[in-house]
């Protein structure tokens, strides 16, 4: 399935991407298993999204646990814990 | 309930007049953030941004008696002594005011897809979240819409 990725702030920066689509292999379904997938790319995707790293997710524009689920057409974001206020 | 997120300036004396004109409102809490020492990008997510903040200010609603809020939050580039966000809360009697704009403020900090960046003069660095502003949100789920602790 197909999925919209975005990247803000010090993740957007350190990856030095802000925008992409990606079509998903099989079997990954979840936002958590999108994360692993990016992180196998290895070099900076492995250190910016590595576990031990504080991002945050969202689909479709919501705040979610790395269990959510995701669908084809969703727009997944990743981003440092926020700063607002 | 007025939310916007904008580069411009806020005029908050302008904003409290507009929530006083409610007759049912015999209080308007509200809190203003200011930029401090260094000058600062605020980064945040278009849409998610928006939506994020009804959503908590629709919480407040649900918890105590308020009669209107608003809420402006800037992005873009400010400087030290900038307003960065005002919170709004207008309600008959002041203890629902001031709950609702405490909560929505916590919540906002910990949840609307907003990150600052520091321009010092040894170069810019992305501001840490803090543990205490999880802190501070965490609490309200264990006070269950009472104005009392």
């Amino acid at each position: 399935m197909k999925v919209t990725v975005r990247f803000f702030a010090s993740v957007k920066e350190q990856l030095g991407r802000e925008l992409e689509e990606i079509e998903l292999p099989a079997g990954i379904s979840t936002v958590g298993g999108l994360r692993a997938h990016l992180r196998a790319r290895g070099g900076r995707w492995a250190e910016v999204l590595a576990e031990t790293r504080r991002v945050t997710a969202a689909v479709n524009q919501d705040m979610v646990k790395p269990g959510a689920a995701i669908r084809p057409g969703d727009e997944v974001a990743f981003f440092p814990p926020v700063t607002g206020g | 309930m007025k939310i916007l997120v904008q580069q411009e300036d806020f005029d908050v004396s302008l904003e409290i007049k507009a929530l006083s004109k409610n007759p049912s409102i015999g209080a308007v809490a509200s809190f203003v953030g200011v930029v401090r020492e260094v000058a600062m990008t605020l980064e945040h997510y278009p849409g998610m941004t928006e939506n994020s903040i009804k959503k908590i200010a629709e919480e407040a609603r649900s918890r105590w008696q308020v009669a209107d809020c608003t809420v402006i939050h800037r992005y873009g580039d400010l400087q030290p002594g900038d307003q960065i966000v005002l919170v709004a809360a207008a309600s008959a009697h002041r203890g629902d005011a001031f709950a609702a704009c405490e909560f929505i403020m916590d919540y906002l900090k910990t949840r609307a897809p907003f990150w600052k960046k520091e321009h010092a003069a040894g170069g810019s660095r992305w501001v840490e979240a803090k543990a205490s502003d999880d802190d501070a949100a965490e609490r309200w789920q264990l006070r269950q819409g009472s104005t009392k602790p």
